[in-house]
């Protein structure tokens, strides 16, 4: 049998138009309510990891999260990894529910899985996994309200989520969906234009501030049939109010690539003119993009199979601790983050998520002094759509913001010393 | 007594000639007409560009305050950022290094006497059109000097290309790979008229007073460094010059005062005698909304 023939799985296809005489559904989330020990499943979540509790003291595996050991008492209790390979053991048909998000997407496959590393889960079942009892492998996943859910995939091969008609909404799958990428000048922001176009983004909005500065390759873009030009300056208020205007009301998802890198510190820069105009695009350009187009997105959140579903950040590794010779940089980008933080927030009750990219340097002209390795923009670029079609908040593309996250994890005024210097 | 002294005093002050009456009967009776040489100042009306690593200059940008709403119920008004040199506007003789050290050379030390002067126009539209790194020479001037007379000591001379009508702004701008691409005066011109003709200063119409290749020139940015080496200014940004005689109309042009500023958007007015007027042609309109 060829792979994939016979399952029940189907591609997403191009939703129809909205009928526009049909009131706009309201969004509506599944419950959100976990314990403060509960989120830690969702934070390994967030960065597409599925990690349970493991007793320090005796190693018994937990599930579910709980405050002390199910075997020995201890409250020593560590997050860590699983490959969530298991068996499934039995499933059901959820015919009928109380809960609103789960009554409107009827019906749920659920299972409970004996994982093999011995503790037994309930999980959503994907659509390609076979009849139970079966192999299969438990991935976490976050859910619209942003919280982390497991689900069982076939244990071997790729299962993607937007393959099941029910999980794909714990995707943010571009296929067939109105993209805004706000700054397409740069070599990022043509980059992420390609490959959206590759991932059969159904429209592909650019953002050009500047249009006096001819790029060749964003000149090129002309030829990605659904891309298109329109005007926009995230340092103009009046130009994003515009745009918001004109497309605020159909735009699905928006990769905030616009940034403004200069390579100064405190010290070898007078003045705050660049560090302003730092602000202006990484910190208040955010503010300005959400303050006018989030309450577009929030309305159509439940708009058909075409709602409003993203917002995708390009941060920087730098983001996290400062990066001294990039030291205004990094601390517009901290800016941004912290933002990032307030909207989705404010995003979430519409279930509309937010996911931050993490990259370290780029290659381009302004970590031109940066020693490999570097991300190409394209790698970033393929981060960005990757997440959109798995189920994560939180990416750190590359060799250098995988390592710098795992330092911080483990003693952010370690990372700190470390990058000011004070280590060989 | 007193009421007599009271009449006296009343007689006398209505025989001080009144100013605002004399200019509005001059522009009612047609026979001056006032002429607006500003852009609008807008977000998208294009800053100099320079290499991206240099400062730079902010674009003109507002933010609301208040727009007769819950931040202030009956009133509406903006905050505004911009630099200096934005839109149209004038520049100061501190504004270049060849100026730094003259006495009374920033915007909030300039003689006022020198706000309002004649203004030269030459026209160069035709020659702007058919090369847009076209270069005002001293034969040009020469020539307009036997058409229209010697340039006046303290006169503005303005350089009309008819470049504000390109209301593209990539057009305005006209960039390519080897940088700008815009019309200006030559070197020698610029010594010419500040060494034999001791000029107020020179106006343009496009962004800057130099040509946009103007950095390759010795010295380069001569207009900057000429002009504002010997105490003169600029204007730049200019618009509605086709509407301006050769010779004959008065510029009221006044910067902003700001500390130690090296230049300030500004107002620039024309008053032009009706004879002198040209009149705009019906369908052409300034550059901006």
């Amino acid at each position: 049998m060829i792979e994939g023939e016979g399952m029940a799985t189907e591609r997403i296809k191009q939703p129809k138009r909205k009928n526009p005489i049909l009131r706009t559904r309201l969004p509506t989330l599944p419950p959100a309510a976990r314990s403060r020990v509960a989120l830690g499943l969702t934070a390994a979540a967030a960065r597409g990891r599925f990690e349970l509790q493991v007793c320090r003291d005796c190693g018994a595996l937990q599930y579910p999260p709980r405050e002390v050991c199910r075997t020995c008492l201890s409250h020593r209790l560590l997050w860590r990894v699983q490959d969530g390979r298991g068996e499934l053991i039995t499933e059901t048909v959820l015919r009928a529910a109380q809960e609103l998000f789960f009554r409107e997407r009827l019906p749920w496959r659920v299972g409970i899985v004996r994982l093999d590393a011995g503790v037994n889960v309930v999980a959503f079942v994907h659509e390609s996994v076979a009849v139970a009892p079966c192999r299969v492998r438990i991935e976490a996943a976050l859910d619209r309200a942003g919280k982390a859910v497991l689900i069982a995939v076939p244990e071997n091969g790729r299962s993607p989520l937007s393959d099941d008609r029910q999980l794909r909404e714990m995707t943010c799958d571009p296929r067939g969906r109105k993209v805004l990428v706000t700054d397409g000048k740069s070599a990022l922001g043509q980059a992420v234009v390609r490959a959206l176009a590759a991932a059969s983004a159904d429209l592909i909005w650019i953002g050009e501030a500047e249009p006096w500065k001819k790029i060749a390759g964003f000149a090129a873009l002309h030829n990605v049939p659904q891309a298109k030009a329109l005007p926009l300056d995230v340092t103009d208020g009046r130009s994003v109010r515009e745009l918001a205007g004109e497309i605020g009301g159909k735009v699905d998802i928006i990769i905030n690539t616009a940034d403004y890198h200069r390579t100064f510190g405190i010290s070898n820069r007078r003045g705050i003119e660049t560090a302003q105009l730092e602000m202006d695009v990484n910190y208040f350009g955010l503010l300005r993009l959400a303050q006018e187009f989030a309450p577009a997105l929030k309305a159509r959140a439940a708009d058909g199979p075409a709602n409003a579903i993203a917002w995708v950040n390009v941060l920087s590794i730098y983001a996290l601790e400062n990066f001294p010779p990039h030291g205004t940089y990094s601390a517009s980008k901290a800016a941004a983050l912290s933002l990032s933080q307030a909207l989705r927030a404010e995003l979430r009750p519409a279930g509309v998520r937010v996911i931050n990219l993490f990259p370290g340097p780029i290659d381009d002209e302004w970590d031109q002094l940066v020693l490999p390795p570097k991300l190409s923009p394209a790698a970033v670029a393929a981060a960005a759509i990757e997440a959109l079609q798995g189920s994560v908040e939180d990416v750190y593309p590359g060799d250098v913001a995988q390592d710098w996250l795992a330092r911080y994890l483990e003693s952010p005024k370690t990372l700190e010393r470390e990058l000011a210097g004070d280590a060989p | 007594m007193k009421a007599a002294r009271q009449r006296a005093k009343l007689k006398a002050e209505n025989a001080r000639p009144d100013l605002s009456r004399l200019l509005r009967g001059l522009v009612s009776s047609g026979g001056v007409s006032l002429v607006d040489l500003t852009q609008t100042l807008s977000p998208d009306f294009p800053p100099i560009v320079l290499p991206p690593e240099m400062g730079q200059c902010r674009p003109f940008r507002m933010e609301e305050v208040s727009r007769y709403d819950a931040r202030g119920p009956a009133w509406y008004w903006n905050n505004l950022s911009f630099g200096e040199h934005s839109g149209t506007h004038f520049d100061a003789p501190i504004h270049w290094i060849s100026g730094r050290d003259l006495p009374d050379n920033a915007l909030d030390a300039l003689p006022v006497e020198h706000f309002i002067a004649p203004a030269c126009v030459i026209d160069c539209s035709a020659e702007a059109k058919a090369d847009a790194d076209f270069l005002l020479t001293v034969r040009h001037l020469a020539a307009w000097e036997k058409r229209y007379g010697r340039i006046p000591a303290g006169a503005w001379v303005l350089m009309r290309t008819d470049w504000s009508k390109r209301t593209d702004p990539v057009a305005y701008q006209n960039l390519d790979d080897t940088g700008q691409h815009t019309p200006g005066p030559d070197p020698d011109c610029v010594r010419f008229l500040v060494k034999e003709r001791d000029v107020l200063g020179f106006g343009t119409e496009t962004i800057g007073t130099d040509a946009g290749q103007a950095a390759h020139f010795a010295p380069p940015y001569p207009c900057h460094y000429y002009m504002h080496g010997a105490g003169r200014y600029g204007l730049q940004c200019l618009c509605n010059l086709d509407r301006l005689p050769a010779i004959g109309a008065l510029l009221i042009a006044a910067p902003l005062k700001i500390l130690e500023g090296s230049g300030s958007p500004l107002r620039v007015l024309a008053l032009v005698p009706q004879s002198g007027l040209k009149r705009a042609h019906p369908l052409s309109r300034s550059r901006r909304r």
